[in-house]
């Protein structure tokens, strides 16, 4: 099997055709999928456990303090210590509390994060499903965690927990729209919405490079946006401890909270993945255009030697790091300045915004 | 035991409860409250339309146990009050028995009474600046504040023997002497700290998220700050000019040159920014004393026994939340026969109702974090 | 003001109080049927203008109840104790000045949770700190409780 760490599609082919070669048609894709499946659960729950250690750590520093650094070597095994201990707890049942829904709320939550991982490129040739419509199957998908929350907060039967939910609910279906508008503006750009097809149109430039100012608005507003759709950092107003106990996962305990947590820290790399993916360009690393000659194509070239996959690692932890420092440096917004914000302000912006990248696209006037 | 289902009836909510009111108990376990203290708030949606809250959850009996205690021995349960103020408590009983006895101190001791008084109110000031940034959400604040003040309570540790509660003063003087490096390391304090304010006032104050949360928030006029008897930072911040240290001076303050920090709007960020100009003045008033402490003793002649003489004595002095009065009614024995702590805390809580009303919850973490409220000084 | 001035323009007010001076702190004491009359000219008089109410305390004078109110002025800083008593232990009650100084309501509160003393006209008179259910008032001379460790 041709193994190469700068193309996947090679490897991928030929264990496919492996399969299909030595099994039925209809065992081979079984077998295909739950292949697939298990390396993305895996793939799941190691982020999950680095992203955790990763914020506990980064906040530690910018709180002049060290963070864990007892269990494993620098804390490395902190995480799985926590889980253990998760694992462990007693699950409360609440006595009044609509049990199914109770139950299936945090298995919502963990659901839509896991189909939205699914069409990210993660290398060259590298991602589970390749859509046409791979941008817009992302943002529909990552929308379905919001009943995951209004569930958690309605079947609880505690009135914290509802006013939570109540205010995250409002606050992610506000977001929505934002989200969805920024992420327009670069389809406006490159003409597709089929995630691969975007990342190979960065060939000569990130977008957010080519695409100037109407780009560079739209990752503004895309960050904020995202960082409020995941209920972190200056927009945790849903699950503040100072203010209403823990929002609309108070009720929940040991392993059903652990899967709240995750989807969390789950939902902050998708964003983030997602922006490195239609703003920096994914997997594809820094080139220069055309513009630059042949000095550009030498510099192009020492770029390519870093694996793709390293390179789409880089800039979604860079965009982590970014969500994390803002989560640590400002002060909560209450939710009424939360949702004004949106409205007010990022809603014209951004269509005023997605006109002006059309115009330019229609003029040529990107690079 | 009251329970949940008379919670209407004991708050006694004169107006029926409107259409989509409801009560939510802000329970005495609670992140944001400082302290044990109960609130029910009524509700309607976001708004909050009544707050009731309940006391007592730290009543310790503190006026009554001191019936039974010599004047040295109340010193020591008078740290115990408003904890973040102890030097400031203890210094109000002793300044009321030496009042009542006649007894001049010597000018050593009123001025390290005087520094003292000051670097407590920068600690405390600085403890209610970092849990303020954490109740809004900024939580890195909390440890910048702390890692300062645990500089304070290093040089409180080094003369006095305690960091927070201190029961340095008695009546006549101080317990003992300063320790040598105590005004090498003062000063040292004071130019690190110079530098460290204007970074804080950056992070937090400059920040528009903040301003946002507390500008317009939570208004006090100045006549019910004056009707509630609010003093202190949250009641000057309404313009109150009620700071004892001015109009009532002891110890050293008439020695010093300071400014009066007086607002006129009585906002949430108004009250912030009282209590950050009055840090600037602190440090203002600690650099004119601490260069020209004089020698002397550190503690006047006083008998072991100390008997008041018959009759009434009021005393008052200006703790990190207000005026701290103490009201001791004697009879001529070793003990008091009435000790009555005027708490400021006491006042301050009372008028929570006027000012929360008809603002949001999220603003009433602002508010009571405004208001820097210690439970402990409410309940005696 | 200085301390005779305000003697005379009390005395004007009302000429049946008594004052005594201590420590340079003039003591005003007066009956509780007229409190709540001196108590609001004590405020509304233009050269007395009394609008801070500093604190009000219980004491238990064995044969009778007294309470004491400190009051401060904002604009003259001049500071008087005004004193009233009853002699009634079974069922004290004074009129309350919650309507002239607002902190009233919670100082007459704690003065009713410790010494039993009503005050009529309070907007909400009950307990502060103590168990809505409790029995006796702890502050009392006479208080007995088997759980207090006598020294």
């Amino acid at each position: 099997m041709a193994f190469s760490i700068y193309d996947f599609t090679s490897f991928t082919q030929s264990v496919d055709k492996a399969l299909y070669s030595s099994l039925p048609p209809f065992w081979a894709l079984i077998i295909e999928m739950t292949i697939i499946g298990l390396a993305f659960l895996l793939f799941y729950a190691l982020v999950g456990l680095i992203l955790v250690y990763a914020e506990r750590k980064v906040c530690a520093f910018m709180q002049n303090r060290l963070g864990p650094n007892r269990v494993g070597p620098y804390g490395i095994f902190q995480t799985i210590a926590d889980f253990i201990k998760l694992l462990m707890k007693e699950l409360i049942y609440i006595k009044n509390a609509d049990k199914f829904l109770f139950n299936l709320a945090p298995f919502i939550v963990i659901i839509a994060s896991f189909m939205a991982i699914a069409a990210i490129p993660f290398a060259k040739g590298l991602h589970a499903i390749d859509f046409n419509i791979g941008i817009f199957y992302v943002i529909a998908v990552s929308s379905l965690g919001v009943v995951g929350v209004l569930l958690a907060g309605w079947s609880s039967n505690n009135k914290y927990s509802l006013i939570g939910a109540m205010r995250s609910g409002a606050q992610i279906v506000s977001y929505e729209l934002s989200v969805g508008l920024s992420l327009l503006t670069i389809i406006v750009l490159a003409g597709s919405m089929q995630l691969s097809v975007i990342v190979e149109a960065q060939r000569y430039g990130w977008f957010i490079f080519t695409g100037h100012i109407p780009a560079i608005i739209a990752f503004i507003i895309y960050m904020i946006a995202a960082t409020a759709e995941t209920n972190r950092g200056p927009f945790d107003l849903a699950e503040a401890e100072s203010e209403l106990t823990a929002g609309f996962h108070t009720e929940y305990s040991g392993i059903k909270f652990a899967f709240f947590f995750l989807a969390e820290y789950m939902n902050m790399f998708i964003v983030a993945s997602i922006a490195a993916t239609v703003f920096l360009g994914g997997w594809m690393p820094l080139h220069l255009g055309p513009l630059f000659g042949s000095m550009g194509a030498h510099f192009n070239n020492v770029m390519d030697y870093i694996p793709p996959f390293v390179w789409y690692i880089g800039k979604t932890a860079f965009l982590i790091f970014v969500m994390m420092w803002f989560k640590w440096t400002f002060p909560r917004l209450r939710i009424d300045q939360l949702l004004t914000l949106e409205w007010k302000y990022l809603l014209p912006i951004n269509l005023v915004n997605i006109l002006i990248m059309a115009f330019i696209v229609l003029m040529g006037w990107h690079f | 035991m009251a329970d949940y289902t008379n919670v209407l009836e004991h708050d006694r909510l004169k107006e029926k409860l409107e259409e989509q009111e409801y009560i939510i108990n802000m329970g005495p376990q609670h992140p944001s409250t400082h302290g044990v203290l109960r609130l029910v708030l009524s509700l309607k949606g976001e708004i909050v339309k009544s707050i009731q809250p309940h006391c007592g959850y730290i009543h310790r009996g503190i006026e009554k146990m001191c019936e039974k205690l010599t004047y040295q021995q109340i010193i020591h349960l008078t740290d115990r009050l408003d904890y973040l103020s102890a030097h400031m408590n203890n210094e109000a009983v002793c300044l009321c028995v030496e009042k009542a006895l006649d007894v001049e101190v010597p000018e050593r001791v009123k001025y390290i009474r005087t520094i003292l008084d000051e670097l407590n109110r920068l600690a405390s000031h600085e403890l209610w600046w970092c849990s303020f940034g954490m109740d809004l959400g900024a939580l890195t604040v909390f440890f910048y504040g702390l890692r300062d003040r645990e500089k304070i309570l290093d040089i409180f540790e080094e003369s006095t023997g305690g960091r927070l509660l201190q029961s340095y003063n008695c009546p006549g003087g101080l317990m003992n002497d300063v320790h040598p490096d105590f005004q090498k390391k003062v000063k040292e304090f004071i130019s690190y700290f110079r530098k460290k304010l204007p970074e804080y006032d950056e992070l937090l104050s400059g920040n528009v998220i903040l301003m946002e949360r507390t500008k317009g928030i939570g208004l006090l006029s100045l006549e019910d700050a004056i009707s509630f008897g609010v003093t202190g930072p949250s009641g000057r911040a309404s313009g109150f000019a009620c700071d004892v240290r001015k109009h009532y001076p002891y110890s050293a303050y008439n020695k010093v040159d300071f400014r009066e920090v007086i607002y006129t709007e009585g906002d949430t960020f108004h009250r912030y920014k009282a209590r950050i100009d009055e840090m600037w003045e602190s440090m203002k008033i600690i650099e004119q004393l601490i260069d020209n402490i004089p020698d002397g003793d550190y503690s006047a002649k006083m008998k072991p026994v100390i008997r008041l003489p018959e009759g009434e004595y009021y005393q008052r002095v200006e703790s990190s939340r207000g005026e701290f009065g103490v009201y001791i009614i004697s009879d001529g024995n070793k003990t008091p026969y009435r000790i009555k702590f005027r708490s400021p805390n006491f006042s301050n809580l009372s008028a929570l109702n006027i000012i929360a009303k008809d603002f949001k919850i999220a603003d009433l973490i602002a508010i009571g974090g405004s208001l820097d409220l210690v439970i402990p000084d409410i309940d005696r | 003001m200085t301390n005779e001035q305000l003697k005379e323009k009390i005395l004007t007010i009302e000429p049946s109080v008594v004052i005594t001076e201590n420590k340079q702190v003039l003591y005003v004491n007066i009956a509780k049927e007229k409190l709540f009359f001196l108590a609001k000219k004590l405020k509304e008089t233009e050269e007395l203008f009394f609008d801070y109410l500093v604190n009000i305390t219980g004491v238990d004078r064995q044969k009778s109840m007294e309470v004491v109110y400190h009051l401060d002025s904002s604009k003259y800083r001049h500071l008087i104790v005004l004193k009233t008593d009853t002699a009634d232990r079974e069922n004290p009650a004074i009129d309350s000045v919650c309507s002239i100084w607002r902190t009233a309501e919670f100082h007459e509160r704690e003065v009713f949770d410790f010494f039993g003393i009503r005050f009529n006209n309070h907007p909400d008179m009950r307990r502060l700190f103590l168990d809505d259910d409790w029995q006796g008032y702890p502050l009392r001379k006479d208080y007995v409780d088997d759980k207090i460790v006598q020294r």
